[in-house]
């Protein structure tokens, strides 16, 4: 009778070092979350308590060599070319869902779905190159030659809001694309056969049944977008001209140059100073808490979606 | 009668979703063509393996391509073990429950954290706090930063990748009396790889699309990295930063053409690997 | 019941899946180099039973167990025993074959390599009997480094019985293994059961009450969680005591 009492051998050893230091790794990766948020309000928070949360926050000049930190019109670039990005993007990403959801064969699929995930895929700087010299050129000919008798002279510059905009939304439709596409495919094929059966047309079904079943889906979907579109950094640079000054003409001013939160932090974190350099983590803090914010409505969106 | 009703606003419909879709397809091809057209002139041996001369405006981007290789190299080389190592642990060794639940949270919060977060927290981490490790801006502070933004891309990826594995496998293993640790690395690892590797190659994709974190962390030297404690610029930093600042356009579109390359491989390597997957799960 | 040499007994065996009893209060003894049927409707336990002799139950989070399982007299449940020994022990073979995504030659040295064996005469020795003994050999001697996964259903199960029987298991537990193959494959593992009977003590889950019938020495009947009735196979299927048994047997129930 063999007995059946603990053998010791290396791989039981082997065993027993796995899971504390699996462990250990997943506690590290956790806790990469805990430390970004602590060194950045470490950093930016004492900005704020000096200036004041409101003063900041609606401050319309930012002059950071005379240590004037307003940030109104960095907010509020980064919500126009997101709304901007928004309302370009849905329609066309959330068009191209239905499409590959409900339309297309598994032929047109085949050639459109890695196109998106390619589009995915293409750096940001490529997206800002191609705006920079194709879109800014396109509309600094707009802007001297169609509209010059209406447009302020500092709006000629081809670099402005809509730009912007233009090439957020492309970057963003992938994000849209897929968890729309998702969101579609999950709406039981009962609904549809029987809004069919009673006679509807498939454009009918699908405007009537289809997306209003998929609609929590579709609405993260829109909340992961805009996640992307205020966090985008780089192609925005590019274009946007990067002026932090509070647009004021209108409906004129998407041909306005701005200056994105993200932006600014990028450009001017090379050269600037102690204070200066606080005050741009500051900002981080303020771009932080409207991710935070956006995710927790994200969250709140998914659990309705999921009690349904 | 049984002919179709022709409704205006129908046609108008399936009209606009089809030229949403083709529309889609057609940026892609515009934006891939229009870099390409313009950047292929420009790109001959003599750009590959040149040094750059007067800024980047002239010359080559040999020191930029290596420095691009070790930086994603050595991003992966922190990234792939302690992602699928968190991978393994959240999938194998613990039931749904609280610890679970607060670790992949998050790691999902890291994901939706805006790239020039990571790069402010590795600039006041990595660079500045572990100055005396890291060397400053240098190519260890933008691995470990870029390590902390594609781990939830790789936690995930792994994650999917382990939960394939059918539970048959690691049933027949532990009935066998192979202990968890052998079952995971000799049963379930193995057949998790396809899809590992393709999260790793992901990975490695959005690792060289990443520009604005780096900004704050490698530093931006045009020199030829000497080693892992000196500073680098990717190819897109490179692209950026001659782009913006010297207006040499042909260099930016150059760089744009051997990044796109670089992007287009991976991507056709990724897919690969999924249809291989796929081909050997039916 | 079986008059002497029981290998596995277990006593007064409870055992619940969070606040659900899937087992109640078993008391069974399991004769050494015999055949032992479990029978019974889906979700009566009998598959949860089968799970408690080689722990594999310990996988499924929140469950509890109260009572005795003997093996060679002595208690698995015991806080010093060597899960990874006592599966090593109790061999057990899967409702739907699985196999490795590997070789056919690295399935069934799998088990020797994490035991230990590293010499590869030794290993191929093992597989070539093993194989053997699971009445394979003949039909994949040429192509053992083929993945195992080509193999047909039946060739799968067979090569799982093989994979089993070179760690030198004492008992094969075998949940409904034939339940996912055709009718001839299903003949040939019985065949196969009849001959292992000679070294091992056998115990099988089945649906199928006729094949309970045809190659068990000893039949147990559950119902919701409970062993109805215990006996010689030919007694249950001839002359059941229960009546709960005896609906079962002619189908009225399950």
């Amino acid at each position: 009778m063999k007995k059946l009492n603990k053998p010791c051998r290396i791989s039981q050893l082997s065993d027993k070092i796995a899971k504390p230091l699996l462990f250990g790794m997943a506690l590290t990766a956790f806790s990469i979350t805990v430390l970004i948020a602590f060194f950045i309000f470490q950093q930016g928070l004492p900005v704020l308590g000096e200036y004041g949360i409101w003063n900041i926050l609606t401050g319309k000049s930012w002059r950071p060599t005379e240590g004037i930190y307003g940030i109104l019109p960095m907010i509020a670039g980064t919500f126009y070319v997101t709304f901007l990005a928004l309302a370009i993007g849905v329609p066309f990403g959330l068009a191209t869902a239905v499409f590959l959801a409900e339309l297309a064969t598994e032929k047109t699929a085949r050639i459109i779905r890695p196109a998106i995930e390619l589009l995915a895929g293409i750096p940001s700087v490529i997206y800002g190159l191609f705006g920079m010299v194709v879109i800014n050129e396109a509309m600094r000919f707009i802007e001297r030659e169609i509209l010059a008798g209406v447009l302020p002279p500092e709006y000629r510059w081809g670099y402005s809001i809509l730009s912007g905009g233009m090439v957020l939304a492309i970057m963003i439709l992938p994000t849209i694309i897929n968890i729309s596409e998702d969101a579609i495919r999950a709406v039981p094929r009962s609904y549809k056969e029987g809004a069919l059966a009673l006679g509807s047309s498939h454009i009918q079904t699908i405007l009537q049944v289809i997306l209003p079943s998929a609609k929590s889906g579709i609405i993260s979907a829109v909340i992961l977008a805009m996640g992307r579109a205020l966090g985008e950094t780089m192609a925005l640079i590019m274009v946007i001209g990067n002026v932090p000054m509070l647009p004021r003409h209108g409906i004129l001013s998407l041909f306005a140059p701005a200056a994105t939160l993200t932006g600014t932090i990028a450009l001017e974190m090379g050269y600037a100073g102690p204070e200066h350099r606080a005050a741009l983590f500051m900002i981080g803090v303020v771009l932080f808490c409207i991710i935070a914010l956006l995710n927790s409505f994200a969250m709140a969106a998914t659990r309705r979606g999921v009690g349904k | 009668m049984l002919t179709k009703p022709k409704d205006r606003k129908e046609l108008l419909i399936n009209g606009f979703l089809w030229a949403a879709a083709f529309l889609a397809v057609a940026i892609l091809v515009f934006i891939l063509g229009y870099i390409i057209l313009k950047g292929m002139g420009h790109v001959d041996l003599e750009f590959l393996t040149q040094k750059p001369r007067k800024m980047g405006s002239e010359g080559g981007i040999f020191p930029i391509i290596i420095g691009t290789v070790y930086f994603v190299f050595l991003t992966i080389l922190t990234a792939a073990p302690l992602g699928v190592g968190t991978a393994i642990y959240l999938n194998e060794y613990t039931r749904e429950g609280k610890i679970t639940r607060i670790i992949r949270f998050g790691t999902e919060l890291l994901a939706g954290i805006p790239s020039i977060i990571f790069g402010l927290f590795g600039y006041a981490f990595f660079v500045v706090l572990l100055h005396d490790y890291t060397q400053g801006w240098s190519l260890v502070s933008g691995a470990l930063t870029a390590t902390c933004m594609i781990l939830p891309t790789l936690v995930r990826a792994s994650e999917e990748a382990l939960k394939t594995v059918p539970r048959s496998y690691r049933e027949g293993s532990l009935a066998l009396g192979a202990n968890k640790w052998q079952t995971i690395y000799k049963v379930v690892l193995p057949s998790a790889l396809p899809g590992i590797l393709t999260g790793i190659i992901l990975s490695i994709g959005r690792a060289i699309c990443e520009t604005a974190a780096l900004l704050l962390t490698l530093g931006g030297s045009l020199l030829m990295p000497e080693s892992i404690f000196h500073g680098a610029r990717t190819l897109s930093m490179h692209l950026y930063m001659v782009a913006m600042e010297t207006g040499n356009m042909d260099v930016a579109f150059g760089t744009g053409v051997v990044l796109i390359a670089i992007i287009l491989l991976i991507n056709f390597t990724a897919n690969y690997a999924i249809k291989k997957l796929v081909a050997r799960n039916r | 019941m079986p008059e002497k040499n029981n290998k596995i007994i277990t006593e007064n065996l409870n055992f619940y899946y969070g606040k659900f009893q899937a087992l109640k209060d078993i008391n069974i003894k399991i004769g050494e180099k015999k055949v032992t049927a479990f029978i019974g409707p889906s979700g009566c336990g009998k598959s949860t039973f089968l799970r408690t002799l080689n722990r594999m139950n310990d996988l499924l989070g929140e469950v509890r167990i109260e009572g005795k399982v003997l093996i060679d007299d002595s208690d698995i449940y015991r806080s010093d025993v060597d899960v990874v020994t006592l599966r090593k022990k109790m061999g057990m073979v899967f409702q739907s074959p699985n196999p490795f995504p590997m070789s056919i030659f690295e399935n069934v040295a799998y088990g020797p390599k994490i035991h230990g064996i590293k010499n590869k005469n030794t290993l191929q020795e093992i597989v070539e009997k093993s194989l053997k003994q699971a009445f394979l050999w003949d039909e994949v001697k040429d192509d053992l480094n083929k993945n195992a996964l080509s193999l047909s259903g039946g060739q799968q199960q067979r090569l799982c019985i093989a994979r089993v029987l070179a760690v030198e298991p004492e008992v094969l537990l075998m949940d409904e293994p034939t339940s996912a193959l055709d009718p001839i494959s299903t003949l040939r593992i019985e065949e196969l059961i009849q001959d292992l009977k000679k070294e091992y003590t056998i115990v099988i889950v089945t649906h199928n009450m006729q094949q309970a019938a045809r190659i068990s020495d000893y039949t147990a009947f559950f119902l919701n969680g409970e062993m109805v009735e215990y006996d010689r196979t030919e007694n249950i299927f001839t002359k059941p005591k229960d009546k709960r048994t005896e609906d079962y047997i002619t189908g009225r129930f399950g």
